[in-house]
């Protein structure tokens, strides 16, 4: 990547070819990096530019595969204890429903939210986003807002964090009964590890880019 | 470029340009929104600083009941006993389990107030400038956005816990209400540390080495 010096004519260049840091406004001349390279802000070292390759078809399958296993995750049983005679189970919807009373309900509408809802639209904006680029067709319509509110969204998906839970729970009610795995626990074990790979193969600004060029 | 590492390094602002945070597109000024993101376009984010204060308030004032007030009610055949976020902590590390109240600990208490001395500490030295290097308060910036999210483990190890345990009259564990005060701390947090315009940083300290460039040259 070139970086635009104070003394360099690149701004007679078209405004489509210029990057700006996000993190500290540095502005370059964008150069697409080789695949699998990456193109690093240099002032504060923000990833810019990552493209891997055959990213998009990648994404696609494994955004299917997290969308699947979100829905069954969600029915089955997750974690189950017995003691004394006596057993629970519980699957996520009962996790989230846990803070029902009072002002409590508000809690577990956030927590239903977080660990499964905005997941699963954010898989759904992906797909609708990704689909056409994939296939070399022009993007479908509102592509780019509804790539805008998948990345918006990012922070409060929280699939991940929930699963690190589980672990701490378990180790909390070890003495107190005892324990079993119900399959939705492994299914959104799986879906943890999918995730994290996922949002490492997004580059969005190649994303960006291939909204922006019309294909038609 | 070893004569561009010399030059000063141009900003997007400084070539009259706007750039959009979200898909990092140029603009010239004249635009409001990013055409290609529809993301709202602002050279510098006047409000940021404001904004970031406000929801640090409101985190800080979730915070302080989410410590005081109980966090897990557990109801056992022989006694009721709740416990608040510290307390439950020392409780794990009496049964032996010091690596999890280690990590109650971290997530709980360590991180959350760390998060408000580091914002607090981003958003004055945005505006007065440091002599802590940009780069240093960038990466700190950028730890607490990634582990911000994290806090959030408290409550769900609540509601798992809530939803798991309802053996009748053995065993049963409900929320306290230090869990709602303890995830909307965190929300706000978030919203806190989002709010920050990290541009700000690299301004104030251009601005400086610029200024002390110049005393060196009279």
């Amino acid at each position: 990547m070139t970086e635009v010096t104070a003394g360099a004519t690149a701004l007679g260049r078209p405004l489509e070819d210029l990057i700006a840091c996000p993190s500290c406004d540095a502005l370059y001349v964008a150069r697409m990096p080789e695949t699998g390279g990456r193109a690093v802000c240099d002032r504060c070292h923000t990833v810019l530019i990552a493209p891997k390759r055959r990213a998009g078809l990648r994404i696609i399958a494994l955004t299917v595969a997290v969308l699947i296993l979100v829905i069954s995750a969600v029915f089955f049983p997750f974690l189950e204890i017995h003691r004394l005679g006596l057993g629970n189970r519980a699957s996520i919807i009962d996790t989230a429903t846990a803070f029902s009373s009072g002002p409590m309900a508000i809690l577990g509408l956030a927590t239903l939210f977080m660990i499964v809802i905005v997941p699963l639209i954010r898989m759904i904006l992906i797909l609708y986003v990704l689909t056409p680029v994939v296939f070399d067709r022009p993007p479908w319509p509102q592509a780019r807002r509804f790539f805008r509110w998948s990345q918006d969204l990012k922070p409060w998906a929280m699939a991940e964090i929930f699963a690190i839970g589980c672990a701490v729970a378990l180790v909390k009610v070890a003495d107190l009964a005892q324990i079993g795995f119900g399959p939705a626990f492994w299914m959104f074990s799986a879906l943890v590890v999918i995730v994290l790979f996922n949002d490492n193969y997004l580059c969005t600004w190649s994303v960006w880019k291939s909204l922006e060029t019309p294909r038609d | 470029m070893e004569i561009a590492r010399n030059a000063p390094r141009l900003t997007a602002r400084e070539a009259g340009l706007v750039a959009c945070r979200n898909c990092a597109r140029v603009w010239t000024p004249d635009h409001d929104r990013c055409e290609r993101c529809g993301s709202r376009l602002m050279s510098r984010d006047a409000g940021s600083i404001q904004r970031v204060w406000a929801w640090w308030i409101a985190g800080m004032t979730c915070y302080i009941p989410a410590n005081i007030y109980p966090m897990l009610v557990t109801d056992t055949l022989t006694h009721e006993s709740a416990s608040t976020i510290v307390g439950g902590a020392v409780e794990i590390a009496n049964h032996g389990s010091y690596g999890i109240a280690a990590i109650i600990l971290i997530a709980s208490v360590l991180i959350p107030v760390g998060k408000f001395i580091a914002i607090a500490f981003l958003a004055v030295t945005a505006r007065r400038g440091s002599g802590v290097p940009p780069e240093k308060r960038q990466h700190l910036y950028e730890i607490v956005e990634f582990i911000g999210r994290w806090s959030m483990i408290d409550v769900f190890v609540v509601a798992i816990l809530s939803a798991l345990v309802q053996l009748s009259s053995v065993a049963s564990i409900h929320p306290g209400p230090a869990a709602l005060t303890f995830a909307l701390s965190v929300i706000f947090t978030m919203l806190s540390a989002q709010s920050f315009d990290s541009r700000l940083i690299w301004d104030k300290a251009r601005a400086r080495r610029i200024a002390a460039r110049h005393k060196k040259d009279d």
